[in-house]
């Protein structure tokens, strides 16, 4: 059965493995929903959170593949634990003047924050989880996205929970 | 502390890996390093190809075992390099080529003779490395020969540009290698072997299906004890030929879309698989669904991702094949395996049966059969030779009518299937092995790939001996178009093709021919014992076919025989 995963990958931090790992995905087939890269508090080492799907056999070639990219560290599969997710999503959303309160509420509840203010339309911040990112979307598509920058997802273990 | 420029410290560093030949060809960017090489006492076989050069390291490697090693120059000299190295990286071979690149302040601007080798080849390398200061230098190459022969051995590929070549820095040896991402495990789990010895305890139609792992591990000593000790049949992969004695009783042929009847029916038949050093590719497993369906398969690899790829299996176990099949043979205790059970018995004699009823046979008629051709030339050669080939039907005749005892014997491009290998791969057998007979067993296609490396056989007095299976064709996609396309032989015959006797002796070579069946014994011998190089033209019956066939995706066990 194809289920979405999210992979923590420790890389070297050196030019190229990027790419080492993109060509892997894309020489294989394999699907890359969204893909996160930056530095991680030791020095030379990034972390690439990486969105994937595939049923367990594809999943379990993907992160053997991975892990046999020479500059790659160490692959999590946080899927099957408890982890904690986030994205951060600006979106530029059509405000008039009669809807700008609506939109307001909106935002608030998810606890987005309005970033920039135009005469007809506000850019909103938000962060949270895929799904609380679905929903506020569907909430302001009736008002006309004009554009959205997401981030892709980062993610990390819950400390306590998974060392049991 | 001395200072050495990069090309001093490049060639100090292939010394100390233990290289004492390189296949290279020169070119702007790597003059500094030619220069230097004049003054070492390294070996080095001008080719006349980067293909030539790459295919040779490859053929060097899989003879000797060591790291074969290749220099080339930027742009033309790099992508001419790519054929081989897939080559190599395909049937995970541990080469090291190292490329000439422009200066670094030019990378990037579309240099004269700039293209980006290590972009290029990510793909179809182990590792590649672009080294932008010369103080890395030793400890990049030092790591390039360290992740090419261990684990599973694989190409490396070093881009070293013009300027690093050129400047100085003061030179020490490299501490030994430790990469914390790169541990590949070599001792297996205990726990999983346990299994495995109970498994052979149990198992009454046993089978034992070993591939190139066990050729790169050299772990053919522990193979036939696990088989001979265990009275366990033993097929094998185009891989692993020479894994296991070809002569020996226990041994099936080949298995896969040209596998023997024999080895084909024992797969689909057998209870238990123990699978060393093969990745289940599709040329053997045919429909994987149908393949070895009542087997419980146990796969021995050091490569994770060789395991449940394309078939899943009960017990997988990660290691080393020769430490692997070692432990193993520890753990059994025979004398708790007691006799060898009826029905095991009844397996050997079905299998024994197979061979008397299917074996393998071809019509012989006024016209030379080049299965003939190979048989003459196991039989004069006492089987001592070093094969290689060129891919199509030469090369399964060569695999099915050649019988193979020793690892490095067999030489053949399996997992890419590159024509063309064939020759150079001689070449850099020759060097690796000058006492032994090499010989290339080739297409009249194929040659015609790389044939310019007569030339280099020729200048080094390398004597390799080309027996060309002439058919006019190429023969394997002429007998795919017979079987499965009408016979509609669209740009598969040769409406001209050079005389090969005639370019022989233009190389100055020795050129023989041979046209009717009663020649061929004749041209073999005298090839054989002639101290040059030679390319022997075996004019064969044009539509001859190799079989057993397997069609594509079919299941294994239905061959077609004739
Ligand atoms: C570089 C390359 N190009 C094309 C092929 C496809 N191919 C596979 S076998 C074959 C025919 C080879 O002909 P020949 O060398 O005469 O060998 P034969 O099959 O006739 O023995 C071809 C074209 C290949 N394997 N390699
Ligand atoms: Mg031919």
């Amino acid at each position: 059965m194809t289920k979405k995963h999210i992979l923590s990958i420790l890389v070297d931090n050196e030019p190229g493995v990027l790419s080492r790992i993109a060509g892997l995905f894309s020489g294989r087939g394999y699907n890359i929903d969204s893909l996160c890269v930056a530095e991680t508090a030791e020095p030379f080492v990034s972390r690439i959170t990486m969105v994937t799907k595939g049923d367990s056999m594809i999943l379990e070639q993907i992160k053997k593949q991975v892990n046999k990219i020479i500059n790659v560290i160490k692959v999590t599969d946080l899927t099957d634990q408890e982890f904690v997710e986030r994205e951060l999503v600006l979106l530029k959303v059509n405000a008039k003047a009669e809807h700008r309160a609506e939109i307001l509420r909106i935002t608030d509840i998810f606890r987005g924050q309005v970033v920039d203010v135009g005469q007809e339309h506000f850019t909103i911040n938000i962060i949270g989880d895929t799904d609380k990112i679905t929903a506020i979307l569907t909430l302001l598509k009736p008002f006309g996205i004009r554009e959205i920058a997401r981030t892709g997802c980062i993610a990390m273990f819950r400390e306590n929970k998974s060392k049991s | 502390m001395s200072k050495l420029t990069g090309a001093q410290i490049l060639l100090r560093m292939l010394k100390e890996e233990g290289v004492d030949t390189i296949f290279g060809y020169p070119g702007g960017v790597v003059l500094d390093i030619y220069d230097e090489l004049a003054r070492t006492d390294l070996k080095h076989i001008l080719v006349r190809h980067e293909q030539g050069a790459v295919h040779a390291a490859d053929a060097y490697a899989r003879a000797s075992g060591k790291v074969g090693v290749c220099l080339v120059t930027s742009g033309p000299g790099a992508t001419n390099t790519v054929t081989g190295i897939a080559t190599a990286n395909m049937d995970s071979i541990p080469i090291v080529v190292i490329t000439g690149q422009v200066p670094t302040k030019l990378i990037g601007n579309d240099a004269f003779q700039e293209v980006d080798i290590v972009g290029i080849t990510r793909p179809c390398t182990k590792h590649n490395y672009l080294v932008k200061d010369v103080k890395d230098l030793a400890k990049t190459i030092k790591e390039a020969f360290h992740i090419a022969r261990s684990g599973r051995p694989g190409p490396v590929l070093i881009d070293l540009p013009k300027d690093v070549s050129i400047s100085k820095t003061s030179f020490k040896l490299p501490d030994d290698v430790q990469l914390r991402s790169y541990n590949p495990t070599y001792v297996p789990n205990r726990k999983q072997l346990l299994k495995v010895v109970d498994m052979i305890k149990k198992a009454k139609k046993p089978l034992i299906f070993s591939g190139g792992g066990v050729i790169l591990s050299r772990a053919h000593k522990e193979l036939a004890e696990l088989a001979k000790k265990n009275k366990i049949p033993v097929t094998s992969t185009l891989m692993g030929l020479g894994g296991f004695s070809g002569m020996d009783p226990l041994w099936l042929g080949m298995l896969g879309m040209h596998g023997t009847y024999r080895a084909n029916m024992s797969v689909s038949e057998c209870d238990l698989m123990i699978a060393v050093g093969v990745r289940f590719d599709d040329r053997v497993t045919g429909k994987t669904d149908e393949f070895a369906p009542y087997a419980k398969i146990v796969q021995i690899d050091i490569d994770p991702t060789s395991i449940q790829k394309n078939i899943q299996v009960h017990v997988p176990v990660v290691g080393d094949c020769k430490i692997s099949l070692e432990l193993l043979n520890q753990m059994i205790d025979h004398e708790d395996m007691g006799e060898l059970k009826p029905e095991h018995q009844q397996w050997l004699d079905r299998i024994d049966n197979w061979k008397k009823t299917t074996p393998q046979v071809y019509d012989q008629t006024d016209v030379i059969k080049p299965q003939y051709v190979i048989e003459k030339l196991f039989e004069l050669t006492k089987g001592e030779a070093i094969i290689t080939t060129e891919v199509g039907q030469n090369q399964m005749w060569a695999a099915q009518y050649y019988h193979f005892t020793q690892p490095g014997q067999f030489i053949s491009s399996g997992g890419l299937g590159t024509m063309g290998f064939g020759l150079p791969a001689a070449v850099g057998a020759q060097v690796a092995a000058p006492d032994k007979l090499v010989v290339d067993i080739a297409g009249d296609g194929s040659i015609q790939m790389n044939i310019q490396e007569m030339a280099t056989a020729v200048q080094y007095n390398l004597p390799v001996k080309v027996v060309i299976l002439n058919n006019g064709f190429l023969g394997m996609v002429r007998q795919w178009q017979q079987l499965f396309y009408d016979k509609c032989y669209s740009s598969t015959k040769f409406q001209h093709t050079p005389d090969f006797v005639k370019l022989a002796e233009a190389y100055g070579a020795v050129g023989l021919r041979a046209t009717k069946p009663e020649e061929v014994e004749k041209v073999l011998k005298e090839g054989i014992v002639c101290k040059k190089a030679v390319i022997m033209d075996f004019v064969v019956e044009p539509e001859e076919c190799v079989y057993p066939m397997v069609p594509a995706g079919a299941p294994i066990s239905k061959m077609l025989l004739v």
